[in-house]
């Protein structure tokens, strides 16, 4: 009797053990997900025609999940978190904060914050080629045969906490970093003209210290040949067709409100300001689409405002870029695009950042056209002029 | 450090004469172990409590192979760990996925508050000097007891030991060592002396260091495989306590003083990068200083009076610096936190079956950082409490209120939050339905309303405070019964079994989320949440032969359901980290000189976000945990070895999102008892 019970005990025992040893240790790849979001297929699009957009999904700091999305204009349908699936091997997906994505040279590049490189993927499978280590990158942008990329991590002088930027030289056929060159404090975005690069310094880490300068780069010598003084904590920048650059200062959050600053490059100097709210922007032709997110620590609440902006006039010809009422339903607004083909906008909305976000389509009036769930932070967007071959898994 | 310690150790060794082998459970009686005695060593002689309790005492505890509270507490029912892995890893208590910051944590009966953060690291309680831990829901019915006690939706006591010697004994001397896998070295001194029939001290350290490195496996299916090693997870720790306990007629005293210090480093998430490319430097200092104090004297036969006294100074320094880690921005920190707590609590017997008691708290917090635009908050919080108890032969009721003053001040104008006051209640009733010699059934029902306050840094931290943040309020409804039975003979000795059911609810909810490092975070307002919850435990004792078993299981429900937006898809989705399903078991077996124990948790399915998709699904995992001992009776000493397995099968698994958890490791204990 108390032998049966022990060899009952044992026998439980082992069932227990057994279970606890069979859990499989590998889980699944998630495959992306489609939804037809475009019910009225446009008219067959030209073949150098813009194909869809990539849109990178920042993913919550610390959650490694930066996600890709597609959509495909041809067919109206949208792909929900394309690179896991098609890049089974590469260790943990995409990464950690996707800062910013563009299309260059047949290839798709997307800057992965806090994981610390570049990820360099074919344009027309977003299938990987190779990763380029650079610490703290930011935002990217091309000229020729090369690629720069911003970083907040350059060299550490003698005070620690005084830590200038520096932009990266890429090489884009070897994908090897060429050379680097020494800017200002925190640099974000970039923009390229006439054989100049323009970086924004936004100094965000030596608060109340905010940098505010714009750094300008020969591209010949890649050697700081000027220094722009504009305003405090800037971020975007955006380059009309008449060779102004549009930038963004964020303000101190506190008494210092965001505005909009105009450099001339021609002389490299402030041209012109707006007391506008700007987070970010996009160009249509001469018109500038604006949205602001002011947060304000004094009262502790959002401001959003939106925005079009007459390049030439150098004026706000609307303070509206939805006129159907669909901004009520935005939290926070987090990436904006216009499609240069049909002058189609797209809007983001980040929500809560933990949770996925949306994207809405809007038509060149601000009504929207439609709209679809993206993953967590959806912010930058990518256009493409080549479509993505995916199987459709629908 | 090290040498710090062992001039420590070298002091305590000085002055013991004569030493006696003595290990049996000891009573002290104070507020908490005269209630764990009630529960524990009479539990159907008197009602056993009102509100549901589970503990884990003496030698159940020392059994586990686990090496601080935090592991221990995992095998209650209705609790969820946040653990970041490691040895060094942040360990939270979340108590029926009410939060973390609802869980008091009592430290030989006196709150352990972070007025900065409201988390309490239980990952740093090692169980070495621990003889009890208890945990509450609701709030401890004890009716002498500071109003604090009644100040949290849960409670959570850890009880050091107490000093008991035998006629003939005046010392005490435990020594113990640990060494295992992670480069892990513990070691730990306990020394007990008796001055005099009523006095006694009591002296404890303990040095830990580990160096936190374990393997770690991603992989997938047809996919990448990859194993790394987690890296900057050190820790280094010092623990020194000294206790002098007094008994004097009716009642008794006791002075402890407490210090902690330690360096860690924090190993991060574990996020997509090139391999080896970057180190990760990230650390943290921290020191605690502790003084506290309790007086308790019954004064005729039916006034008790108890008087209790902490002051605490906790420093805490971060450091990231690039020219370490060339990934990071540099940040380096320091935050300095003083508190101030005075309490007096009073108990009248009224009638053999009423009795009134009433409790004022006064606590004054202050924190000081060298953060930019840095407010230097200082807080004082007045809680004053008033309960009643009736006792109607098979019925028990409680009704208390709690009255909570808060006000803020800050040293720049316009930052302030302000003043609260704020009364909130509890009602609890028991029932016996059986009370017989040797069996008993009670059922019992609780409701509590109660909130939590915003910390200094939901309020105050430099650009992610809100000073316009309202107070987060639960309120708990639950019901449920005892039954416990004791046999004379056969197998079975002993059954005890206990099922509760409830519904929580939890209004302007803030939830942290971990962002790059784990002393950063993002703060949410969760808004709304609905809690359903079961939880069970059954627990029995068994004697086959020469043989003693015993045996525990516990099982969890919840659905805990984020109704904070009913306009997100996401609306009703489960709360982050919050399993449907979860339950543990352990067996121990003693044979002789032998003793063996098997452990087994298993965490059910679970989502990292609200948005209960599949790129946030977190998969079941269970860990089973084996441990042998043998004690081995030498001429003045006793000697006990023990070898710990824990995590037998290698399961790889992450409670948080990216910080993965160890696979199978080891430790190796001697302890010596003289």
């Amino acid at each position: 009797m108390k032998k049966s019970i022990i060899k009952s005990a044992v026998l439980t025992m082992c069932l227990v053990i057994g279970c606890g040893a069979c859990r499989s240790e590998s889980e699944d790849i998630i495959d992306h997900q489609e939804e037809k979001v475009n019910p009225e297929i446009q008219e067959p699009l030209d073949t150098l025609g813009i194909k869809g957009f990539f849109l990178l999904n920042e993913g919550n700091m610390g959650s490694n999940k930066c996600t890709l999305d597609y959509y495909d204009a041809l067919t109206g349908t949208y792909l929900r978190n394309i690179y896991a699936e098609m890049n089974p091997g590469v260790v943990q997906e995409l990464g950690d904060v996707g800062n910013d994505i563009q299309v260059y040279d047949n290839k798709l590049w997307a800057v992965i914050n806090c994981s610390h490189f570049v990820e360099v993927m074919q344009q027309s499978t977003a299938r990987h080629i190779a990763q380029i280590s650079i610490p703290n990158c930011r935002y990217i942008c091309f000229d020729g045969q090369y690629a720069y990329v911003s970083s907040y991590a350059g060299p550490v002088q003698i005070d620690p906490n005084a830590r200038l930027g520096y932009v990266a030289k890429i090489n884009v056929n070897t994908l090897q970093q060429v050379d680097t060159c020494v800017v200002g404090y925190q640099p974000e975005e970039m923009v390229v003209t006439g054989n100049k690069l323009y970086v924004a310094n936004s100094g965000g880490y030596r608060v109340p210290n905010y940098d505010r300068t714009v750094s300008v780069i020969d591209l010949t010598t890649f050697r700081v040949m000027k220094t722009i003084d504009v305003a405090i904590n800037l971020h975007r920048l955006e380059l009309d067709r008449h060779g102004f650059i549009w930038v963004s200062s964020r303000g101190d959050y506190y008494e210092v409100p965001s505005k909009t600053y105009v450099i001339d490059t021609r002389i490299d100097e402030v041209c012109d300001s707006l007391e506008l709210a700007n987070s970010e922007m996009a160009l249509a032709g001469d018109s500038l689409y604006v949205y602001g997110t002011a947060w304000s620590y004094l009262n502790n609440s959002w401001h959003t405002s939106y925005a079009v902006v007459d390049t030439q006039k150098r004026e706000v010809i609307s303070n509206q870029l939805i006129t159907d009422g669909t901004d009520d339903r935005i939290a926070m607004p987090y990436g904006i695009a216009v499609n240069p083909d049909n002058g189609d906008f797209y809007i983001t909305d980040a929500g809560n950042y933990v949770s996925p976000g949306m994207l809405y389509c809007f038509t060149a009036q601000g009504r929207k056209k439609w709209e679809v769930r993206t993953g967590d932070i959806p912010a930058h967007f990518a256009f493409t002029r080549k479509s993505l071959q995916y199987d459709s898994n629908r | 450090m090290g040498k710090r310690t062992f001039v420590c150790l070298a002091f305590l060794c000085a002055g013991i004469n004569s030493m006696e082998a003595q290990e049996k459970p000891t009573i002290w009686r104070t507020d908490s172990v005269q209630h764990l005695q009630e529960v524990v060593v009479s539990a159907w002689k008197r009602s056993a409590s009102i509100i549901p309790v589970q503990q884990l005492t003496g030698e159940t505890l020392h059994r586990l192979s686990v090496h601080s509270v935090a592991d221990a507490l995992r095998y209650f029912s209705g609790v969820q760990i946040k653990d970041y892995g490691g040895i060094g890893g942040l360990k939270t208590v979340n108590v029926r996925s009410l939060g973390t910051n609802h869980t008091g944590v009592f430290y030989d009966g006196i709150e352990l508050g972070n007025a900065q953060n409201g988390v309490v690291d239980l990952g740093r309680f090692s169980l070495d000097n621990m003889e009890a831990v208890q945990l509450y829901n609701g709030q401890k019915t004890n009716m002498l007891q500071s109003a604090k006690d009644y100040s949290s939706a849960s409670a959570v006591y850890m009880q050091s030991r107490r000093p008991s010697f035998s006629p003939d004994n005046t010392d005490h001397l435990h020594i113990t060592m640990k060494a295992g896998s992670f480069d892990t070295f513990n070691s730990s001194m306990l020394w007990e002396h008796k001055l005099s029939d009523s006095t006694s001290l009591q002296a404890s350290a303990e040095y830990l260091s580990t160096s936190g490195r374990y393997k770690f496996h991603y992989a997938k299916k047809n996919g990448y495989d990859t194993t790394a090693v987690r890296q900057n997870g050190d820790v280094r720790a010092v623990r020194v306590e000294n206790t002098i306990f007094k008994s004097i007629k009716q009642g008794e005293w006791l002075a402890k003083l407490y210090f902690y210090n330690s360096e860690r480093g924090y190993p991060g998430a574990a996020v997509r990068e090139e391999p080896g490319k970057f180190r990760h430097q990230d650390r943290q200092w921290d020191s605690s200083v502790f003084a506290q104090g309790s007086f308790r004297q019954r004064y005729g036969h039916c006034y008790n009076l108890l008087v209790s006294a902490k002051a605490a100074y906790d420093y805490l320094h971060y450091l990231s610096d690039p020219r370490l880690d060339v990934t990071t921005m540099y940040t380096d920190n320091h935050y300095r936190q003083t508190e101030l707590y005075v309490s007096a609590a009073h108990r009248i017997d009224v009638t053999e079956s009423f009795t009134i008691s009433m409790a004022n708290d006064l606590q004054y917090n202050h924190l000081d950082a060298d953060l930019t635009d840095f407010v230097y908050p200082s807080r004082i919080i007045a809680l004053s409490s008033l309960a009643g108890n009736l006792h109607l032969g098979r019925f028990d009721a409680q009704l208390s209120l709690l009255h909570t003053y808060v006000s803020d001040h800050t040293e720049k104008t316009g930052g302030l939050a302000g003043k609260k006051s704020k009364t909130t209640p509890t009602v609890a009733f028991n029932y016996s339905l059986l009370t017989e010699h040797d069996r008993r059934l009670t059922c019992r029902a609780f409701f509590k309303r109660i909130f939590r306050l915003p910390t200094f840094n939901d309020l105050y931290y430099t650009f992610i405070g809100n000073k316009d943040l309202k107070p987060e309020y639960t309120t708990q409804y639950d019901i449920g019964l005892n039954y416990s039975c004791c046999l004379d003979q056969g197998w079975l000795r002993k059954v005890e079994f206990q099922a509760d059911g409830y519904y929580n609810k939890v209004e302007d909810k803030i939830v942290a989320m971990p962002t790059n490092n784990q002393f950063r975070w993002t703060m949410m307002n969760f808004g709304l949440c609905h809690i359903l919850g079961l939880d069970a435990s059954i627990k029995a004792d068994w004697l086959v032969g020469g043989m003693e078993l015993g045996t525990h299981a516990s099982y969890t429900y919840n659905r805990a359901a984020d109704h904070t937006d009913a306009a997100s898809t996401f609306y009703g989705g489960q709360l982050p980290y919050i399993p449907w399903h979860s339950a543990s078991a352990v067996v121990s077996v003693s044979w002789r000189h032998f003793t063996a124990n098997y452990s087994f948790l298993y965490t059910g399915e679970r989502y990292e976000s609200s948005a209960n998709i599949a790129e946030n699904y977190s998969k079941p995992w269970y860990t089973s945990d084996f441990s042998l001992s043998r004690t081995i009776p030498l001429k003045a000493v006793t000697l006990r070895a023990t070898a710990e397995v824990c995590n037998l099968f290698n399961q790889q698994y992450e409670v948080v999102q990216c910080y993965p958890m160890p696979g199978t490791n080891f430790k190796f204990k001697l302890k010596l008892i003289i």
